[in-house]
């Protein structure tokens, strides 16, 4: 595989997909490009975005051997946990605003044609105009029109997923115009032709010395003597980037909510730069996922509260912009808002799946998560990582269900969890994560049952035994057997595939001499009980009759 | 009381010692305990993985095994296992009416509202605490996820384990962080997994422990099975075990390798 000069994988084209996935269009190769301008954008593949890597057991495998992105996840993932159990331990009715927010997205869910209708009444009535757009391909070409129509070919970004989605900035390069990336971890990203690790920080696998050495070697205009205090290092991304919102024409934005009962579009950010990306150019235009209406004004009111504690573990976010249509004589005299679907229609059709919508990308599940922690967020292979894309990525790019083949990678994302259940009890809007893995899970294998398979087999059997103590009890003697290539040390070391997946790093104990079944079967029968609770007398008796205590263990 | 007990499919193979010490420490406690010989196992394992029509038939099974409790036959079933206890409570019924089957989705339900995980039954229902046990070593305690999460247990086999006479109870750095078991996780993905069993042995190993205890076997099986790899010196004991240890009649001594306990 190429890499980029940080040994970090070459974004999109730099792996290649299974025939039965890849789409007209091409994935093409930028494998052996070097510089970022040559590999920047080349790939206009539309769904690469969201698929992108190798499978994810065959990606984690990778990324787990690299030692600086484990300790720098590490790192940042324990500080911003122990930062928002901080702010989120002094609410006293954070559950009770867990329920609402859950409620008001449930809502939206129920009516959402109707609430989109209205916020486009309402932004039209405002001086804004609505795209609809049902596809990457198709936002992606309402973006490039629109900003082809003011001449320019720059325009500045506030950092926004439904962008990063629908690969914008490479459709955008792709028609001569430069994209450039203010928030400071995604121009990080963006300088090092890498891709998005985390939902909120997407350089969440740099440490400050990476940061430093991406920004002497692309920046351009970084002082020579830049050193890896974090101060330094934000003041020359705020010297590059000033240059840029002070000429752009033209801003690009996502946008956290849209009010469908005012057409208020809403940005929550930290650094100031969205702020001024939404008011300093002539032009806006927004993309917005279709998902993420709020009915009313004062829905704001429990997100405003949720978002920040969950997402950077902050009271308030720094930067809260609002903006209705056009204002004469200030700000952006035009305002475009393109709604997105690109598949959200499908995962509302979803009744198990659709809960996944109520995703106001926070990325608590993300900090939260073991699996992310340790193998970081290019091993989900999708611009949405951790958790919420384990069940996102694959129904939006109807990867489950054996749509795409169980060559797809995305069908092996529902399986990269333990269940754990971490990021179900951080959610804001109680998506409950680990059932919808579940289900997705059942939808892979059901669609595969044509497919003879190794695990579809042993689970038939399984199936088989474990319904019937009878045909349980036999396979328990089988199992017995265990004892002799466990040997006399009662410890087996070393089983072929594919248990050797277990014991290449874990011993396992061999099978009970005596199962509990044939134990309780020939115990003694019992003292009779007694009556007071707090009298032991009757216990010892009992506890000597049995084997596994008092003697250390008949098997010795 | 009379409490009809789970011994888990994993408890019954290989960790007996587990529903064994079960037994025994409600006994102690005063109560009768049922062993229903017609169970096997919850069903979780195919439930986990995807196989929800193959886990139809071991749903059933485990629901007729423990339907008599309806009818009063038992006051209550206890599973010395967290993540059992979460697939009857939060999985079975779902994966019944995913069949079809709501009469026994409603029975699985029933059932499952008289099913206690051992620290809850012993906590909860029988309001115990100090169960009189005596354990005079130091021990730290693993919170499995699905007692933490889909149980909410709490500080219930903390507050057991407190109680213990002798026990020198040490805290786990980043105890709550999941030990990378995950079922057939471990196999899937196995290199993610052992990653987050290395860092969970770290920890366990900071404590200065002899011991590691946790409401799970399966948990214990996969922790344990990487100390007795590596040789740790830890050994694992179920929660169970240690409070149906006595001064007449104590848990093994840690003699044999930390996975031993499927040898005894």
């Amino acid at each position: 595989m190429s890499r980029t000069f940080l040994g970090l994988p070459l974004r999109r084209g730099a792996r290649t997909l299974p025939d039965d996935v890849a789409r007209p269009g091409g994935h093409g190769t930028s494998a052996g490009a070097g510089p970022a301008s040559d590999a920047f954008g080349d790939v206009p593949h539309p769904d690469a975005p969201l698929r992108w890597g190798g499978s994810f057991p065959d990606a984690a495998r990778e990324a787990l051997q690299n030692t600086q992105l484990r300790r720098n996840l590490a790192h940042a993932t324990s500080t911003i946990r122990a930062k928002r159990a901080a702010v989120v331990g002094e609410v006293p009715d954070w559950e009770a605003l867990r329920d609402a927010g859950s409620a008001i997205k449930t809502d939206v869910m129920a009516r959402l044609p109707e609430l989109l209708e209205e916020l486009e009444r309402n932004v039209v009535a405002r001086g804004g105009v609505v795209h609809w757009a049902r596809d990457a391909d198709e936002a992606n070409r309402i973006v490039a029109d629109l900003v082809k129509a003011k001449g320019v070919d720059e325009v500045v970004k506030v950092k926004s997923m439904a962008t990063q989605e629908i690969g914008l900035n490479e459709a955008l390069a792709a028609e001569g115009i430069a994209a450039y990336e203010t928030d400071l971890a995604e121009l990080i990203v963006q300088l090092a032709d890498d891709m998005p690790s985390h939902i909120l920080v997407p350089a969440i696998h740099r440490n400050r010395a990476e940061i430093r050495e991406i920004f002497l070697a692309r920046m351009g205009d970084a002082p020579p003597d830049l050193s890896d205090v974090p101060r330094e290092l934000a003041m020359a991304a705020r010297a590059h980037l000033r240059r840029k919102f002070l000429s752009a024409k033209v801003a690009i934005s996502g946008a956290n909510f849209g009010v469908a009962d005012t057409g208020t579009l809403t940005v929550v950010e930290s650094e100031g730069n969205g702020r001024m990306c939404l008011t300093l150019p002539e032009t806006l235009v927004t993309v917005m996922g279709i998902e993420k209406v709020v009915p009313t004004y004062t829905d704001l009111e429990v997100f405003l509260q949720l978002l920040p504690r969950s997402s950077t573990g902050e009271r308030m976010n720094p930067y809260t912009s609002l903006w209705t249509g056009v204002t004469p004589g200030d700000g952006p005299q035009e305002f475009h808002l393109v709604l997105l679907d690109n598949g959200r229609t499908d995962v509302l059709a979803d009744e198990v799946g659709r809960a996944a919508l109520h995703c106001i990308r926070c990325s608590a599940c993300l900090n939260v998560c073991p699996v992310y922690e340790r193998v970081g967020g290019h091993a989900y292979g999708s611009v949405y990582p951790g958790p919420i894309g384990a069940i996102l990525t694959p129904q939006l790019t109807k990867s489950s269900g054996g749509l795409s083949g169980h060559h797809d990678p995305n069908a092996s994302l529902p399986y990269a969890s333990t269940l754990c259940g971490a990021c179900y009890e951080v959610c804001p809007v109680k998506i409950d994560i680990p059932s919808i893995l579940v289900e997705l899970r059942a939808r892979e294998v059901d669609a595969d049952r044509g497919r003879p398979t190794g695990w579809g087999a042993a689970m038939k059997a399984a199936s088989f035994v474990m319904s019937d103590a009878r045909r349980f009890e036999l396979a328990e003697k089988a199992a017995g057997l265990g004892r002799v290539v466990a040997g006399p040390k009662g410890r087996i070391s070393t089983l072929p595939p594919p248990a050797s997946a277990w014991t290449r790093s874990r011993d396992l104990p061999a099978p009970a001499k005596q199962t509990f079944r044939d134990w309780w079967r020939d115990r003694p029968a019992p003292a009779p009980p007694v009556a007071d609770p707090g009298d032991t007398g009757g216990f010892g008796a009992a506890a000597t009759d049995n084997p596994g205590f008092g003697d250390g263990g008949e098997g010795r | 009381m009379r409490i009809a007990l789970t011994a888990t499919c994993i408890g019954d193979v290989m960790f007996p010692q587990a529903p064994r010490a079960t037994a025994l420490l409600l006994e102690r406690l005063g109560h009768e305990v049922f062993f229903p010989e017609r169970q096997t196992c919850c069903g979780q394992m195919h439930v986990n993985t995807g196989y929800l029509d193959e886990a139809v038939p071991v749903v059933r099974n485990h629901v007729e095994a423990f339907s008599p409790v309806l009818d009063g036959e038992w006051d209550a079933v206890v599973v010395p296992s967290g993540s059992c206890t979460g697939s009857v409570r939060h999985q079975q019924g779902m994966v019944c009416r995913r069949a079809g089957l709501d009469d026994l989705a409603r029975t699985a339900e029933a059932v499952a509202a008289k099913t206690y995980e051992l620290s809850e039954l012993l906590v909860d229902v029988l309001g115990v605490t100090d169960v009189g046990a005596y354990f005079p070593h130091r021990v730290t305690y693993h919170p499995t996820c699905h007692s933490l999460r889909m149980l909410h247990v709490g500080d219930k086999p903390l507050r057991l384990l407190r109680a213990v006479e002798g026990i020198d109870l040490v805290e786990l750095p980043a105890a709550e962080s999941c030990c990378g078991f995950g079922g057939t996780f471990a196999l899937k993905n196995a290199e993610t997994s052992t990653a987050m069993l290395a860092d969970k042995m770290t920890h366990v190993k900071a404590t200065g422990a002899e011991v590691l205890t946790a409401g799970d076997a399966s948990c214990l099986m996969h922790i344990g099975g990487g100390l007795s790899r590596i040789r740790a010196g830890v050994r694992t004991l179920h929660l169970a075990e240690i409070l149906a240890s006595t001064k007449d009649a104590p848990a093994p001594a840690g003699a044999g390798p930390s996975t031993r306990g499927g040898a005894r």
